[in-house]
């Protein structure tokens, strides 16, 4: 099965949208309760990424029955520091994004320990690509 | 402790929300820092924040949180009170602030849950 969403960036009001689709569709499938909290975390960080600081974004969720992969692609000014983003409290969010209970710099961090495949790579000036692969089986 | 043990002590107001008569909260965690929230593990403790938006309902779902306190007499809107209500989470708010709030649960005896 696969879901496809496209999120606005900017549009806090919706932010977690589709992580919310995503884990109503996983809890319908009878996916293991602990396994879907792991899948939604990451999604709902990597979605307010988006909406954080990128321009607009697509999501991907493909869901089989040995697991869960999310890929989400989106446009906007990518990162030029990975490594520099992954540090847990290191954040570039704006006063917006703030306020809204997020740009703590544990985002990636948050993604990154529920994941049992996370991939990122980006191209500043152009967009970041974030892969997330989780067990189910 | 019983979620109308919670309101009285809080002088607070259930928003929205099934409550049970046996439903106990023993752990709470309290933070503004939606990030901070979706660090934690666990799933049996009421949020208590005084980030009164959207996400803070979402966080809530996400985390699979059956309880969220809002403080410092923030008035949710009616699509939060909406979000909530669709995904079975008891809406509560009170007019103290974080620390206040978190001192007199401490007091009576919940828990942090780390």
């Amino acid at each position: 099965m696969e879901l496809t969403f496209q999120i606005q960036g900017g549009d806090f009001t919706s932010a977690g949208t589709a992580s919310s689709k995503v884990r109503r569709t996983l809890k319908e499938l009878g996916i293991d309760a602990s396994i879907i909290k792991r899948v939604v975390i990451a999604l709902y960080e990597a979605e307010v990424n988006i909406v954080a600081h990128a321009y607009k974004g697509q999501i991907t969720a493909s869901i089989d029955p040995e697991q869960v992969f999310l890929k989400l692609v989106d446009e906007g000014p990518g990162i030029a520091d990975i490594e520099k983003a992954m540090t847990p409290g290191f954040s570039t969010a704006s006063q917006q994004v703030r306020e809204m209970g997020f740009g703590a710099g544990m985002g990636l961090t948050n993604i990154c320990r529920n994941a049992d495949v996370f991939n990122i790579h980006s191209i500043p000036g152009t967009g970041t690509t974030v892969e997330i692969t989780i067990h189910i089986k | 402790m019983t979620i109308s043990e919670i309101v009285s002590l809080l002088r607070g107001t259930v928003l929205c929300g099934k409550i049970d008569e046996d439903d106990r909260v023993e752990y709470c965690f309290a933070s503004d820092l939606m990030s901070d929230v979706l660090t934690v593990c666990r799933s049996d403790f009421m949020l208590i924040t005084g980030l009164s938006n959207m996400q803070s309902i979402r966080t809530a779902e996400m985390s699979d949180l059956k309880y969220v306190l809002i403080v410092r007499g923030k008035t949710p809107t009616r699509e939060m009170v909406e979000l909530a209500e669709d995904n079975g989470i008891v809406l509560i708010v009170c007019p103290y602030s974080l620390f206040k709030t978190s001192g007199i649960l401490y007091k009576a005896g919940l828990k942090g849950v780390y």
